[in-house]
């Protein structure tokens, strides 16, 4: 683990002077100019581990850090997420008093991800023992066992797979007879399991994050939503391509309860999804573009495939780009559970 | 015991590592058991909140619903249209030795004997769930003596018997009574044969066409009385000819019950069917052919000579004779090795090979909600086969009931 040290000219961490990222932090917004982008990327790893609180404190005030993660292609894409989602669990030291807290999605970008993070833990490397994972949302009306339901697609596609405990995978319930005290209770059990460690995402491309729709409270909490007509759309291939059996309502985290969490890591691969990237993260905070929210968190990494790229500019995708020697650090080693650390 | 208020709480097993029949198709997942019946894990994990119990690795292995036979004669010098005074222990002989060859449920088949044999025998065969002891008893199969003298086969000319004016009264006089009974094997072209069929049919119990000499259109007249199988398709029938196809022509009529189609039974051991026929009778109503064995008491001896009863019979690999003779003596091929050899001669797909032997004659009986599949809440009876389709262990109720030798410690 790195330490942070005062020095004469300022906090010191691993070479890069944090005193100079907090002011680029303070002056710059999002977007083209500002980024934070070199400097402490393991520090950051350390998320809830030991060190000096005071220190930390000031470390998360001063260095908010968006990483913009540019790879090859949807594979490879996949892969850096689930090596880092595997490296943060791993070095978080999950154990009997002390649960990972992650957030999951649906849809077909994450697909890849789970695939992977699935082979870590038949490989031995990866346990999910000791976390505990909220879903985004789920659909109302659906019942638990239809083939489109999140339960049914978590169940499918990770759950099975794995050895989480299923008193441990929470997914809000869409058939419930009080949907809204579903709702409220889904908030109560995320706080009680101490809030979320990270968060895992995807954009819709209408610029969403779960199912909080163009329009949406910036501050919102778990709640029901009507679905917008491009999500209804872009979900028909998953209902025979028929928009009548497409639900069209939803149970959903609100913009305001991913803020929440410690991280957020967006997924966001293929070219249909690139209008949005653009508006997400090179154009201001905007409502009708939700996924801009995380503009204003400490940390938020978007992790995207050349084809996501394509609205950006070229002077953005160059600069990420050119950090990835910085940003495959945070994968490379892949930590395993197997070693023992 | 199956279900019940206990089954909540007994062991969940989970088998893992391997391929599994399911809808039509082999799917690589988990298998789930919990009291006896195969279970839906992800009812399992979101409204129970639980894990396996239990895994065991099936080390890549395929697990197809238990092999269903419902033609047996007998095997292992048991023949079951013998009366003795001890039928169960027979029936219970060769209900644990066919376990070995995958099957986990039967109907064992009495062939034309006189009333006295029906009338001791049936009561000592009732139906029986099987376990560790053998494969379970569906029914025992009456093949005779409402038959054809043209097309009797090996029945014993002496035994056969016709409809009487009051002909249902006279099956139940004949049988003693069809409490145990789940299939009958009859002649239609007899005379009221057809209120008969009607009969049986209102009884729940299948009626199978066979050993007739019944042309197409007396035959369709049975199926829309009820008949729904027609035993060893070809043999004991008339021939298919291409202005009357027979009862060989069911497998294509126009004229069976909306929604219904027929099932026909098939004794694929390449001896009693020529690939070639099995061929054409399988492309042409694939979904309703059932494998049966059709196995005679000599199943199961061995090579060399063997008394059975009156006869002498001579046994060199999967053929059987009477001694001294080239007379065929009945069929003595296993199921499993019927399942594989069906899936060679016809080059189906393994999927279709295996439903043959399992899902097709849980259709037949109506079983198909408990037996013959592996969907969820369907009685666990399975057979682990290797990618030859050799058996390699038979669970019933998700118990182990036979393993082969080298897998024992």
């Amino acid at each position: 683990m790195r330490r942070i040290r005062w020095t004469r000219r300022g906090l010191l961490c691993a070479g890069v002077y944090i005193r100079v990222l907090r002011l680029r932090a303070t002056r710059a917004g999002w977007g083209r100019s500002g980024l934070l982008g070199v400097g402490c990327f393991s520090c950051s790893s350390v998320g809830r581990a030991s060190g000096s609180t005071g220190l930390n404190l000031s470390w998360k005030l001063c260095v908010t850090i968006m990483r913009l993660v540019i790879l090859d292609n949807y594979d490879l894409a996949s892969e850096w997420a689930a090596k880092y989602i595997c490296n943060r669990i791993i070095q978080f030291r999950p154990g009997q008093d002390r649960y990972f807290t992650l957030g999951l999605p649906t849809g077909s970008t994450p697909l890849g991800c789970y695939k992977k993070l699935i082979e870590y833990h038949k490989n031995g490397d990866l346990s999910f023992k000791y976390v505990k994972t909220f879903n985004m949302d789920e659909y109302v009306g659906l019942p638990r066992n239809h083939p489109e339901s999140y339960h049914s697609y978590m169940w499918n596609n990770f759950f099975k797979h794995i050895d989480i405990d299923p008193n441990n995978a929470h997914i809000l319930d869409g058939n419930a007879t009080d949907l809204q005290a579903e709702c409220d209770a889904f908030e109560k059990k995320i706080k009680e399991a101490g809030g979320i460690d990270l968060f895992v995402g995807g954009i819709g491309p209408d610029g969403h994050i779960a199912f909080n729709e163009p329009g949406s409270s910036l501050v919102s909490r778990t709640r029901l939503k009507t679905l917008a007509m491009d999500t209804i759309l872009a979900n028909a291939k998953y209902f025979d391509g028929d928009l009548s059996k497409v639900p069209t309502m939803a149970l959903t985290v609100g913009v305001g309860t991913v803020m929440d969490a410690r991280e957020v890591m967006i997924l966001i691969t293929g070219a249909h999804k690139a209008f949005a990237l653009y508006k997400a993260i090179e154009e201001g905070v905007n409502h009708m573009w939700t996924v801009s929210a995380f503009q204003q968190h400490p940390r938020t990494i978007f992790v995207c495939d050349e084809d996501a790229t394509l609205e950006l500019r070229v002077k953005t995708v160059k600069y990420f780009k050119g950090l990835m020697h910085v940003h495959n650090k945070l994968v490379d080693p892949l930590y395993s559970m197997k070693e023992g650390n | 015991m199956r279900g019940g208020q206990g089954a909540a709480r007994a062991p969940v097993i989970q088998f893992t590592n391997c391929r599994i029949l399911r809808g039509g198709a082999l799917l690589r997942e988990d298998l789930w058991v919990r009291g006896g019946r195969i279970l839906d894990p992800e009812k399992l994990f979101f409204e129970e909140r639980r894990v396996a119990d239990e895994q065991r690795d099936c080390g890549g292995c395929i697990l197809a619903p238990g092999f269903i036979d419902v033609q047996i004669n007998g095997g292992f010098g048991v023949d079951f249209s013998q009366a003795s005074e001890d039928v169960g222990s027979g029936v219970a002989l060769v209900a644990r030795r066919i376990l070995s060859h995958g099957v986990t449920s039967f109907c064992p088949t009495l062939v034309t004997s006189p009333l006295e044999v029906y009338h001791k025998v049936l009561p000592q065969i009732p139906v029986k769930s099987g376990g560790p002891h053998g494969a379970g008893v569906l029914g025992v199969h009456l093949e005779g003596p409402f038959i054809s003298r043209e097309k009797r086969g090996a029945h014993p000319e002496a035994h056969l018997r016709s409809f009487e004016a009051d002909a249902f009264q006279d099956v139940l006089a004949t049988y003693g009574g069809l409490d145990n009974v789940r299939i009958v094997t009859l002649a239609p072209e007899l005379g009221h044969s057809q209120e008969v069929i009607r009969a049986l049919t209102a009884l729940g119990i299948c009626v199978s066409l066979g050993h007739s000499v019944a042309d197409l259109g007396t035959a369709e007249e049975a199926v829309q009385s009820g008949a729904t199988f027609i035993t060893h398709l070809f043999n004991a029938m008339l021939p298919f000819h291409h202005r009357d196809p027979g009862i060989v022509g069911l497998l294509t009529s126009d004229r069976l019950p909306a929604g219904r189609h027929i099932f026909y039974g098939m004794i694929a051991d390449g001896i009693h069917t020529n690939p070639a026929a099995l061929r054409i009778a399988h492309r042409a109503h694939p979904k309703g052919l059932v494998l049966v064995t059709d196995a005679v008491p000599a199943l199961g001896l061995g090579n060399g000579r063997h008394t059975l009863g009156q006869q002498e019979v001579e046994v060199d690999g999967l053929t059987a004779y009477v001694a001294g003779t080239n007379t065929l003596s009945g069929s003595i091929a296993p199921m499993d090795t019927c399942v594989r050899h069906f899936l060679q001669a016809t080059g189906c797909s393994v999927e279709s090979a295996l439903e043959a032997a399992s899902l097709h004659p849980a259709q037949l009986l109506g079983l198909e909600k408990r037996k013959g599949t592996l969907d969820f809440g369907a009685d666990a009876d399975f057979v682990v086969l290797d990618d030859s389709l050799h058996v390699r262990a038979t669970y019933i109720s998700g118990e182990l009931v036979w393993q082969v030798e080298e897998a024992r410690p």
